[in-house]
């Protein structure tokens, strides 16, 4: 029973990743960059929520969808300010840019919210769940997590398979030239990406502080890199990929708090991303690069 | 005024000259050929036409606008469709939803729809595998796909870019009867090509390339007779 436990604990965890995950693999796809800025753009999402609940006294749902269109809002003006510039750019000037903005965020919000630790308030609201007689509870946030998961996941997928809007999305993370040929807006959407990417962002800070509640401005860059290795993990550019990395590196990291050792958690997370990289560079579900003829 | 001008084109890749001066036009309903070895500057012409390089000084006018000065992704929506060098299909997207790709800036479904009928009706290989993922189709079925999508934006204009590069002398041949017929239901072509025999057979007038310039230009039953083509193009 208390593996079943760190199962869910872990699913849950990965839920969270694979929802940040999505915003990395989902950049990268397009624009064939790596937002380090996207960890950020979770922080964003938490003080927003944070402000409007606790000084605002703005009910949850309100105050998450203000969070999401304020993180939109954000991400789209990042894209467009700092990388659009770079399109051109070598990939490493647009890391560092990356990395820049990643700096930027965590130090205005220092500046403006202060260095003191803030205790997050659960948004949910739903009881726990009891099971076996008692012995196995899952609380309302794990619930709502990992619902909020496949619903993203899902809607996603539709969202790619079924829409204009999606299917352009497609064909310019595989040609941007031909894509343009065809008539297809690639500044719009690389554009459109950002604010997908960064609209889940917000969705996932605010469900990764309700499990975990404290509130600093630093709060974005760990599961942000971690995500990042969970979208490498299971393939970067890869949606499903991100899922199944996601919850892997999420398992994972819970087991091996639970049986080995709580400091070395993390290690061991980031150490099976390096196994897998070893054997398969591209991936769990990452595309061979095939030459073209 | 012919339908396609261009005039004093100069484009530049870094430091290097590839196109100088080059002017020519196509009326509308011809069918131009534009000849020359490889690196004479034929694709560099035609991505400049449709906007994915940026000419350093020239114009460049479709049916009164100005395409200098048009975004690449506008341009197909004016009524031209280019079909780019080595086929460029999107190889992770089904035959249909390439197809449907073409369609991108249409509106009209039940036009759409039509379309997809004309070109399954052209390129019947493309209806047995409208499921099939496009990067495993052979060279000639996604040479098919490729004018296939570029004819789903209805376009009055199609610039073909070697077409006939990599297929066996069969498909070539069927890939030339292709573009007769779509120049026959009255859409313009302009075909860049190396293999200037086929080329002049189907073609009203041509331009040869070399290294950047027009170096000839005439009517192709006149080219075909020339000694100076028959002996640098045509292999006699």
């Amino acid at each position: 029973m208390e593996l079943v436990k760190y199962l869910i604990n872990g699913i849950s965890l990965g839920s969270i990743y694979a929802i940040i995950a999505l915003g990395y693999t989902m950049v990268y796809g397009i624009a064939k960059m790596l937002n380090f800025a996207h960890g950020d753009i979770i922080m964003v999402g938490c003080y927003v929520v944070f402000i409007c609940m606790s000084n605002l006294g703005i009910g949850a749902i309100p105050s998450i969808i203000l969070s999401v269109v304020i993180c939109i809002a954000l991400g789209m003006t990042i894209e467009k300010i700092a990388y659009k510039p770079l399109r051109k750019a070598t990939s490493l000037a647009v890391l560092i840019t990356a990395i820049g903005v990643s700096y930027f965020l965590q130090n205005s919000a220092l500046l403006v919210f202060g260095a003191n630790t803030k205790s997050f308030t659960n948004v949910v609201t739903l009881p726990s769940l009891t099971l076996a007689g008692g012995e196995l509870i899952i609380s309302g946030t794990t619930i709502v997590t990992v619902v909020c998961c496949i619903v993203i996941m899902l809607a996603l997928t539709l969202f790619i398979k079924k829409t204009k809007a999606g299917q352009a999305m497609l064909a310019v993370s595989e040609d941007k030239d031909a894509a343009q040929l065809m008539g297809i807006n690639v500044n719009g959407t690389i554009s459109l990406t950002f604010a997908i990417g960064s609209g889940l962002a917000a969705i996932a800070g605010v469900l990764f502080c309700s499990a975990y509640p404290t509130l600093t401005p630093f709060i974005g860059s760990m599961p942000g890199i971690k995500a990042f290795t969970a979208a490498v993990f299971g393939g970067i550019g890869s949606i499903p990929g991100a899922l199944i990395g996601g919850i892997l590196l999420g398992i994972i990291e819970i087991l091996g708090k639970a049986y080995i050792s709580t400091q070395l958690s993390d290690a061991i997370a980031f150490a099976v991303l390096i196994i897998v990289l070893l054997v398969k560079p591209s991936g769990m579900l990452g595309e061979n690069i095939r030459e073209k003829v | 005024m012919a339908m396609l001008t261009v005039k004093d084109l100069n484009v530049y890749y870094g430091v290097i000259h590839a196109i100088k001066d080059v002017s020519f036009e196509v009326e509308q309903g011809e069918v131009i050929a534009l000849l020359g070895a490889n690196g004479a500057g034929k694709t560099t012409i035609l991505h400049t036409i449709t906007g994915l390089l940026t000419p350093k000084s020239g114009s460049i006018e479709f049916e009164g606008t100005d395409l200098v000065k048009t975004p690449a992704h506008k341009i197909v929506s004016l009524g031209m469709a280019h079909v780019p060098e080595g086929r460029r299909v999107f190889s992770q997207l089904s035959v249909y939803e390439n197809l449907k790709l073409g369609a991108y800036t249409r509106k009209d479904k039940n036009e759409i729809e039509e379309s997809l009928r004309t070109v399954y009706k052209r390129f019947p290989r493309l209806e047995e595998r409208k499921n099939q993922i496009a990067g495993t189709l052979s060279g000639g079925e996604q040479q098919m796909l490729a004018m296939g999508r570029a004819l789903m934006s209805h376009p009055k204009i199609i610039l073909l870019d070697e077409p006939s590069m990599g297929l066996s002398p069969l498909l070539v041949s069927e890939i030339f009867d292709i573009i007769r017929v779509i120049s026959e239901s009255g859409t313009t072509v302009l075909l860049v090509e190396q293999n200037a025999k086929k080329s002049l057979e189907i073609a009203d007038r041509a331009y040869v390339l070399e290294t950047g310039s027009i170096a000839l230009s005439g009517k192709a039953s006149d080219m075909m007779n020339d000694p100076k083509v028959k002996s640098a193009y045509l292999g006699e």
